[in-house]
């Protein structure tokens, strides 16, 4: 399970590629997100090949929207997941996803540390939650989320406790756009 | 902001995380989520799940050269991407501007009677996906829907036997429900409108109509 300290030393990994096109940043990140995120992709149906393939394209996207990632709004690996979710579905359709505007802070502005924190918090609760989750349950989720359910059979009752994150991240929305007033 | 009283159901945020939304319904929770902070919290907290189990995931072996062949194709387009946001006082979020090739003035629009004009934007086996442009006070053909209907409002209004939507509202209606909604007074009033299955006219002669539609 992450801790708040690799989290936090996650998060200072993408600021250095974003500050200063930190390669030795990329690498912490990749060697251990890529195995993953190639781990996810498989299970998610893509074959090994594409599923490699994949994984460098959304390793590559990570750098290149480094500058997007809010650190109030999402940890790291729930950034990579949705870098790396939609990198599957660009391919399976040969087309880009349809995907929400970006919100990202600007460059006189950051996010607030408190907030980074109290959302690295949550992270690490969420995850302890997930892991808590009976077997079934656990599986149902994960089942969900490689995409092995349909649309119509997704449960959104997950068992797990989403309030609090959710406010977390409303909160930190709420300051991202009092600052672009 | 602050206005939108319809939202998108945990159902479909979590399917839009999962990825397992077909692509039009895809399209509507990208357009609301970028008009909804509320929407895009619920959204950011069902991604979130997805980063726990990714975490909690086993590990797969990489190719020998996966790390390089990363650098390459870092080094191929170094540059930071812009991020995708529509410009103020469009009328239209970047999501539904990349479908449109534009904002409003680029749809091209096609008449289907009654004043009503439409544009469909991308049709597949599983869903189709349009514009609608209805003129105030003008009533769309009474349907009900086999499968699942999302209506998100961009300008304007309508309002139905149950409510009334106005800019940033979606409505999610099931195939139990008929209804027959109408315009507000006034300026014409344009939505977004998936399908994942063609919409079903109860009048006669909408449904004679319906193949030029094509929905």
């Amino acid at each position: 399970m992450v801790t708040q300290e690799q989290e936090a030393e996650w998060a200072g990994h993408i600021r250095r590629i974003h500050e200063a096109r930190d390669q030795a940043a990329f690498k912490a990140l990749f060697s251990h997100f890529a195995p993953r995120v190639k781990a996810f992709l498989m299970k998610s149906g893509a074959s090994e090949t594409l599923a490699e393939e994949c994984t460098q394209e959304a390793m590559a996207t990570l750098w290149r929207k480094a500058h997007l990632f809010d650190p109030s709004r999402a940890s790291v690996s729930t950034w990579i997941f949705t870098i790396a979710r939609n990198r599957r579905i660009d391919m399976l359709r040969k087309q880009r996803r349809p995907k929400p505007e970006d919100i990202p802070w600007g460059p006189e502005a950051e996010p607030a540390q408190e907030d980074v924190v109290a959302l690295q918090q949550e992270s690490a609760q969420l995850a302890k939650a997930l892991a808590e989750l009976p077997k079934k349950q656990r599986e149902l989720v994960e089942k969900a989320y490689f995409g092995d359910l349909s649309h119509s059979q997704i449960a959104a009752e997950t068992g797990l406790p989403l309030g609090t994150i959710k406010s977390r991240i409303r909160l930190a929305l709420e300051r991202l756009r009092h600052s672009m007033k | 902001m602050n206005e939108i009283k319809h939202h998108l159901t945990d159902e479909v945020l979590m399917a839009y995380s999962a990825g397992s939304l077909p692509e039009a319904f895809e399209l509507v929770v990208a357009t609301h989520v970028s008009m909804c902070d509320d929407c895009r919290a619920r959204l950011d907290a069902f991604d979130a799940i997805g980063g726990a189990v990714i975490e909690d995931a086993e590990t797969v072996a990489l190719w020998e050269n996966s790390l390089e062949a990363t650098l390459a194709l870092i080094d191929a387009a170094p540059e930071f991407e812009a991020p995708r946001r529509a410009t103020n006082g469009s009328a239209f979020p970047a999501p539904l501007q990349d479908y449109v090739g534009g904002d409003l003035p680029a749809v091209k629009w096609r008449s289907v009677g009654g004043g009503v004009r439409q544009a469909v934007l991308s049709r597949s086996k599983k869903s189709s996906v349009r514009l609608i442009r209805i003129p105030g006070g003008v009533r769309m053909p009474d349907h009900g829907h086999r499968g699942m209907e999302m209506t998100l409002v961009l300008k304007g209004a309508f309002r139905d036997e149950h409510d009334r939507f106005g800019r940033g509202d979606v409505e999610i209606a099931n195939e139990d429900m008929h209804h027959t909604p109408i315009a507000e007074e006034g300026e014409d009033c344009i939505c977004l409108a998936a399908t994942d299955a063609p919409l079903r006219f109860n009048a006669f002669i909408p449904r004679i109509a319906q193949p030029f539609l094509r929905i």
